[in-house]
Formats: C-alpha cells, structure tokens, sequence
C-alpha cells in the first residue's frame, strides 16, 4: 500500500496485490477487470481476514457477556463505530448507527423522524439524480404523512440546477439528496445546499453510499443533519451500513425497530429506552462485518482519501482521453465530463449497440461492468435514456484496466459493424 | 455470448420484421423486463380460423431481445393461437441458433412471452364472442 500523502499517487501494483478477488480468472481464462465498484467494491484480504478472526477467535454475543471473549467483541464492535466517528468527522460515536446498508439507514429516518416531524402539507425537496434508496422512502412517507415531494431539476448533463433553491425551500421540512450520483458520478455542492436549507429551517439527509468511498467526508463541514452510508461501497462487507445524525435529533427521534438490546428497562406495560446510538439497534447486531468494516476504514485511511481521490481523478482523465476517439465513432458519455466535478465513473452508450449488449460483449473479455437503469428509473425517464453501460473505477484499477475497457469498446464496434 | 451477434442477429436487430402497429388488432399484449427496461407490445389479427392473419411488434430493447422477437413473430404468421400457446423456450433458442447465457435468457425470452399473453388474449376474445 501506497501510504504517502503525495497527489500523484502511483499505488497500483501493492493495492492490487492486497485485494485476492483481482488474481481470479474468467472462465475463459480472461483476467478479471472489475469495473463495476459503483455497485460493491471487491475486498482486501484485511477484510476478509478480520471476518474470519471474529469467528474464529472471539465469536461471542455483545454488551452483555462478562466472559473474556465477549468483552473482547464489543470493544472491537465499539472501536469500529469509533473509527466511523473518526472517518466522518462526526462529534462523537453515539451519533453513529448501525444499519444493514444505506437503505435501511434512510429508512430509519424516514420512519423515525418522518414519522414524529413531517406533517400534511411538509414538503420534502429531493434532487432529479436521486437512486431509488433515496426516493421510494420518501414518497412512502409522504403517502403516510399527506407530505409532498418536489424536486431540484437537473439539465441535460445530470448537473443540478439551483437557481429556484430557494423557492423550491419553501415550506420544505426535509431536503434529501445525494452527495455523488451512482448513474453519472456527479459530485453535488452538498454543502451549499445543506447551508440554503437550514436558512429555510429545513433539515438535510445526505445520501452518501457513493462519496463516502470516493471522497474525504467530514459531515460537521458539510453540516449534514443525517449521512447515510453502505460499507460494501467502499471495501468493507456487505449487510452492513451506517447512519450519522446529529445527536439533538437523534436524541428527539423515536425508535425505529424495537426489541432487545434496545431498551432500557422492560415491564409488562411499558419500556424505557437505551441511550444513543443503541436505541436504534435492536436486536443482536451484525458484529462480524461491523468490526471487519473498521478494518476497511483503516485501510482507507492509511492509503489516504486524498489519494483516492486523486487516484481516481486521474484515472477518469486517462479514461475520457482514451474514450475521446471513439466519441467520433458514436460513443455518447453522460455526466459531467469534468474530472473535477465527477467521481470515477463513465456512463455511456456506444452507437446503437444496447447497454445490455454492450456489457454481454465486454463480458467475454473479463471487463465488468454494469448496464442498466442503476437504480434511477426517474434520472433515466428525465434524460430520455433506456438505458446506460457504466464503468466505475476505484482503487484498485489502473490505466490497463481503461485499456482493456476501450479493448472491449473496440471489440464491440466490430461485432456490431460500426465504422 | 460474443458468437450470439451473428450477422443474421444484427440484421433483425436493425431491421426488424413486422416492426409497428396493426390498424385494428383482435389481440394486443405487452410487458417489460424491470431489470434492463427493455419492453415489448405484441399485436396479432385472427382470421376465421383462429389463425394469425397478421401480426406485429414494437418496443425497445438489447439486441438478444429484439432480434428473438422479430424471428419468433415472423414464423408465427399463419400459425394457430393454440399453436402459439403451446411455444417452449426451444423455438426461440432453435431460431437464434446457439445458447444464450443465463443473464440474458430473460432478455431472449421477453418476446415469446408476450407473444403467448397476446395469443392467450385472442383465444379469450374467440371464446367471448
């Protein structure tokens, strides 16, 4: 691992070394060039090791066991919420939640705050790129409540358009949004934003399942009032996922889901409630994956969010330079095409060769990537496309993966006939 | 799955057979695949006989699903609705000619499905009448 702190990061060959999944060949004997990192990430060995030790050496239940090994898994489970605090920059770790993904941390809100806050009339402002995680919840809430949606237009490149903030601020009691687009890689100005909102009274949920992994979070810069967040996205296992709040709020919320673990004290009337952040986690936690997440933070860490960005920036340049000749050739790219305002991602559509098709091509060659609506039925509807093909890059690629994605691109264009 | 693009493939995906509307249909049928979008409408006029007098296709979608639609609908002129009903997967892999893999069985058989709901919905029509 590359642990410099230089801008012209170079950490390829280690880092690609630390991830097992990278020596895999295709049935065809291809190696295997994974693209698709906007949908999960692949897993160092770190990772999965930190899996392995928690069953293999201290599997016992937590905050409850006075045993040796049961102490020893909830400190690790509460220093992997520790290093989250750390990571987000959050005041402190009981604002940090234990979810199964970012669904669910959305979710929670939805059905926590929403629920207790939002009232007939309350409008909610989401934005025109949201992913379904971040929509379905909401109108959910607002058949329950008699809330309405509304939503900040984007322009034909997926680039939000603020000029009527303001107006679409008022009356709005929620703004949920997302940090970074997972169909076109669109970097938001979050923090302006969550800024224009709160001068409204409005409070914000930040859809973070695709920046967190990309880029230096600090939610107290961002003043973002929730973050959510999953840690397959960024190097860590799947099923389990993180919500941030604000302490004030979450202190105010209701419980979510209710069981054990949760309360405070039980009779056959009534309950009282844990404190935070455990009054939002109920029932026996997901222990392995939240501690082996903590070893995916440290991995992130020592290799530096700085880097990553970088790392990615310049991949995405060598990637719209290499995609450039092929723009002649009827190669369309959405998004910003801007590497300063685009977290690593291409998608695309080649000539009139379908996505589908695209990625089934790219296939025989080991390139994986994803083809599709990505989740973003609306985004789609609103840039008037069936669907795109998406590349999505992160650590571990290098420029021989985009080789070997324009490769493909080339591949396709032959079969398909395309001069 | 690169050997599946084969030049007849192309063909039907760039120029599909019976591609369009019927004036007045006695059986319509569509659906859509959630997963990649692609959707399909299939139309069908019977004659006296309950055969297909004539028929047509419409939608969007991969090459796998455009170009199974187009050859399926093409031999289906002529053809009994009973006939169509009773259609397996197999007509449509003996007319693409090779395996398609199973990520994508859904996008090739997007058209055979539609085309039974339509034949099923004229059968229903016959019987009401």
């Amino acid at each position: 691992m590359n642990r410099g702190a230089s801008a012209t990061v170079t950490p390829d060959l280690n880092v690609r070394a630390d991830f097992p999944i990278l020596k895999e060949r295709t049935s065809r004997g291809k190696p295997l060039i994974y693209l698709d990192s906007a949908a999960t990430s692949q897993k160092p060995q770190a990772v999965i090791d930190a899996i392995a030790r928690y069953y293999s050496e201290y599997n016992a239940n937590i905050h409850r066991g006075v045993y040796e090994i049961a102490a020893r898994a909830t400190d690790a489970f509460e220093e992997a919420r520790a290093k989250v605090a750390r990571f987000l920059n959050a005041a402190e770790p009981a604002e940090i939640v234990w979810t199964r993904n970012a669904t669910e941390a959305i979710n929670l809100v939805a059905w926590s705050w929403g629920g207790a806050n939002l009232h007939a009339g309350d409008i909610i402002l989401l934005t025109q790129l949201e992913h379904h995680s971040n929509l379905v919840p909401w109108q959910l809430l607002a058949e329950r409540t008699g809330a309405h949606l509304r939503y900040i237009p984007v322009d034909d490149r997926g680039e939000p358009i603020l000029d009527d903030l303001d107006t679409l601020l008022q009356g709005c009691a929620l703004v949920a949004l997302t940090h970074v687009s997972n169909t076109l890689g669109t970097i938001l100005p979050v923090a302006e934003i969550v800024a224009r909102a709160h001068s409204t009274g409005a409070i914000v949920l930040v859809d973070g399942a695709q920046a967190a992994p990309h880029l230096a979070v600090d939610v107290r810069a961002l003043d973002a009032d929730f973050y959510a967040l999953s840690a397959h996205k960024m190097l860590g296992p799947t099923g389990i996922g993180v919500l941030y709040g604000k302490r004030r709020l979450l202190e105010a919320m209701p419980p979510f889901l209710s069981g054990g673990d949760m309360i405070r004290s039980v009779s056959y009337e009534r309950s009282t409630f844990n404190e935070l952040p455990w009054k939002f986690e109920a029932g026996t936690s997901n222990i392995a994956d939240a501690i082996a997440f903590g070893t995916a933070i440290d991995y992130l860490e020592a290799y530096g969010m700085e880097n990553v960005r970088a790392h990615e920036r310049a991949l995405l340049a060598y990637a719209f330079e290499r995609l450039a000749p092929l723009e002649a050739r009827g190669l369309a790219i959405y998004g910003p095409h801007d590497v300063e305002r685009s977290s690593g991602v291409v998608s695309m559509n080649f000539a009139d060769i379908h996505a589908h098709d695209l990625a089934s091509i790219l296939d025989t060659e080991g390139v994986c990537i994803r083809a599709g609506h990505h989740c973003t039925m609306p985004l789609m509807a609103r840039l008037d496309l069936a669907a795109t093909a998406r590349a999505s890059f992160y650590i571990y690629n290098d420029r021989r993966d985009v080789d070997a994605l324009v490769a493909g691109l080339e591949k396709a264009a032959t079969i398909f006939r395309i001069s | 799955m690169d050997d599946f693009y084969r030049d007849f493939i192309l063909d039907h995906y760039r120029n599909p057979r019976n591609f369009g509307h019927l004036p007045a249909p006695d059986a319509v049928a569509e659906d859509r695949n959630p997963l990649c979008g692609d959707e399909m409408r299939v139309e069908i006029e019977v004659d006296d006989a309950g055969n297909v007098a004539d028929i047509r296709f419409s939608g969007k979608g991969c090459a796998i699903s455009q170009a199974s639609a187009s050859m399926l609908v093409e031999s289906a002129k002529g053809k009994s609705l009973e006939s169509l009903i009773a259609l397996g997967e197999a007509s449509v892999l003996e007319n693409v000619g090779i395996d398609i893999s199973p990520t994508r069985m859904k996008c090739a058989m997007l058209g055979l499905s539609v085309l039974k709901s339509a034949a099923l919905a004229g059968l229903a029509k016959a019987g009401s009448e």
